[in-house]
């Protein structure tokens, strides 16, 4: 069976990828980013309205979740794109989508607004976990000193809520990388969508598919590198000093349990 | 400077104050004592409105706190009413509540430059004489976790004087404290109170502080105050059976 693996494709999508596969990369890249950023935005206003003391908000945030979490990925993409014109016969979003700067694919679009909405019912709760997770004094100190409680949020609560959302949001950002594959479906040519053509045209679909997924396997990697640097970053600011390189590669590459605590 | 009324607070079934009412005249140091669930912290808490109260009254410099009269019924006032009133009052918790992700100076700066709209500058002039006042001329720039129980007390002591309060509320400042910081936290509440004259209400139950500094001893039991008098008449002849009990506790 090995045998029969062409490994000259596997070596070039590895070594040598062109530029079609790179404008692949690069879509994979800017529509998790966007999609995750509209989720962070989508799963604070959520997360803010859930916490809210009219009913109705509370209500509009629950059923949110409520839907986006307990429907497929794909069901929701399709309906984004789709849906608009199978229920009422219009074009919600078109071919291309005119931002007067810059235009964009419609299906790319329809992608991130998809693929951001869903996200944003699971950051909702990352959020809410860990606004929760703050001392209720501190928003109590906040409050006693004048503030009115958007400021206090924001100035206090949040941003010490950070330290608790940012190791969750840096896994689901893992996750939409991942996810991201599925609006192939909806005609984008992304990382997987490249893969599956090659495979189609080709009939080789060991060495494409294992190619992508070394290539997904780099990015998530590569953020994963990302990712500890931003949580030391946090950690510096939590504790106002500088972590030592030890300290870092450790917090960056071991297990919770087996990290050297620094010294005080 | 502040007048209670009838102060009522339920949480649930349970009534917690039933009826508290308290008047401190300005510049008075008013200490309240009474056994652990009496409703000191509550009664603290309602008057900068961090609990809204059921019935009665809370004004402070004639301000009626928490709430608006319409039509002779009391309806609560809007989030930044109640934020006007409350930059008015300081308040120090037991658990200091510092912010942990600013400097002691930045604790101490970050509510007149948002709330008051200082000056950075102005602010920080302020804010160091403020810590200098308590005795942290070094720590300025120290984060909160770096700090002794006592430091992190005299900063969120500076922190609420960096307002210019009409009404400094202190809920048990150092029982959170090990016992050998608790003195350098006392000393700046006896300079605020004897020398700078600040107007306290002071949940606590250091005798020799409030023998020291108040004015007026106030004792809570089961939601009521049950005695009210001056120091050496309170600790030498209490008039209530419960007081003269509670007092043989705790001396
Ligand atoms: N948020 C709350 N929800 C329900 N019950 C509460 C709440 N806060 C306080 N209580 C109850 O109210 C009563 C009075 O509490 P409070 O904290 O005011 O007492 P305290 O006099 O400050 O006591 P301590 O000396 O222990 O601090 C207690 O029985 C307490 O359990
Ligand atoms: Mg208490």
């Amino acid at each position: 069976m090995l045998a029969a693996v062409d490994w000259h494709i596997l070596w070039q999508r590895i070594f040598h990828p062109d530029h079609v596969f790179v404008l692949a990369l690069w879509r994979t890249i800017y529509i998790s980013v966007c999609a995750q950023a509209l989720g962070v935005l989508l799963g604070l206003i959520g997360a803010l309205m859930r916490m809210s003391r009219f009913f109705p908000l509370r209500l509009l945030s629950g059923a949110y979740v409520l839907i986006f979490r307990g429907t497929p990925l794909i069901v929701q993409i399709f309906f984004v794109y789709f849906g608009a014109n199978l229920l009422f016969g219009f074009t919600l979003i078109p071919r291309t989508v005119d931002f007067g700067l810059f235009q964009m694919d419609g299906a790319a679009f329809a992608g991130i607004v998809a693929l951001g909405l869903n996200e944003g019912a699971y950051m909702r709760e990352i959020i809410r976990a860990g606004i929760d997770a703050v001392d209720r004094g501190q928003m109590e100190a906040a409050k006693s000193l004048g503030m009115p409680y958007p400021m206090a949020m924001r100035r206090i609560v949040l941003p010490q809520a950070t330290r608790f959302i940012i190791p969750p949001l840096g896994n689901e950002f893992n996750s939409m990388m991942k996810n991201s594959s599925l609006i192939f479906f909806i005609g984008v040519t992304e990382l997987f969508g490249d893969a599956e053509i090659r495979y189609s045209t080709s009939f080789k679909p060991v060495e494409y598919f294992l190619a992508v997924a070394f290539w997904y396997l780099v990015l998530t990697t590569v953020w994963s590198l990302i990712q500890a640097q931003i949580e030391r970053k946090l950690a510096v600011s939590e504790r106002g000093d500088e972590l030592s390189f030890r300290e870092r590669v450790a917090a960056a590459w071991l297990p919770a349990a087996m990290r050297i605590r620094g010294t005080p | 400077m502040l007048h209670a009324e009838g102060v009522v607070k339920r949480f649930g079934r349970l009534e917690v104050l039933k009826g508290v009412s308290l008047e401190v005249k300005p510049r008075e140091v008013v200490c309240v004592i009474g056994p652990s669930g009496s409703g000191k912290t509550t009664f603290i808490r309602c008057i900068n409105h961090l609990e809204k109260i059921d019935a009665g009254r809370i004004e402070v410099n004639g301000h009626l706190i928490g709430y608006r009269e319409r039509n002779g019924k009391l309806v609560e006032d809007t989030e930044r009413n109640i934020a006007r009133q409350r930059a008015e009052i300081g308040m120090v918790f037991q658990r200091f509540n510092l912010f942990p992700h600013k400097t002691a100076l930045e604790n101490v700066i970050e509510a007149p430059t948002h709330v008051r709209g200082v000056t950075k500058d102005q602010a920080a002039r302020q804010g160091k004489a403020l810590l200098e006042r308590v005795g942290l001329a070094d720590k300025f720039d120290t984060y909160p976790g770096k700090l002794s129980g006592g430091q992190q007390q005299r900063v969120a002591i500076a922190r609420a004087l960096a307002m210019n309060p009409a009404l400094m509320l202190f809920d048990e400042p150092t029982s959170a404290l090990d016992p050998e910081v608790i003195g350098e936290v006392l000393d700046v509440m006896k300079s605020l109170a004897i020398d700078m004259g600040t107007t306290m209400i002071v949940v606590t139950h250091e005798m020799g502080f409030a023998r020291e500094a108040a004015d007026r001893m106030v004792m809570m039991d089961d939601g009521r105050i049950i005695e009210e008098a001056p120091p050496a008449q309170f600790f030498d002849s209490p008039r209530e059976e419960r007081t003269k009990q509670f007092l043989s506790k705790i001396l």
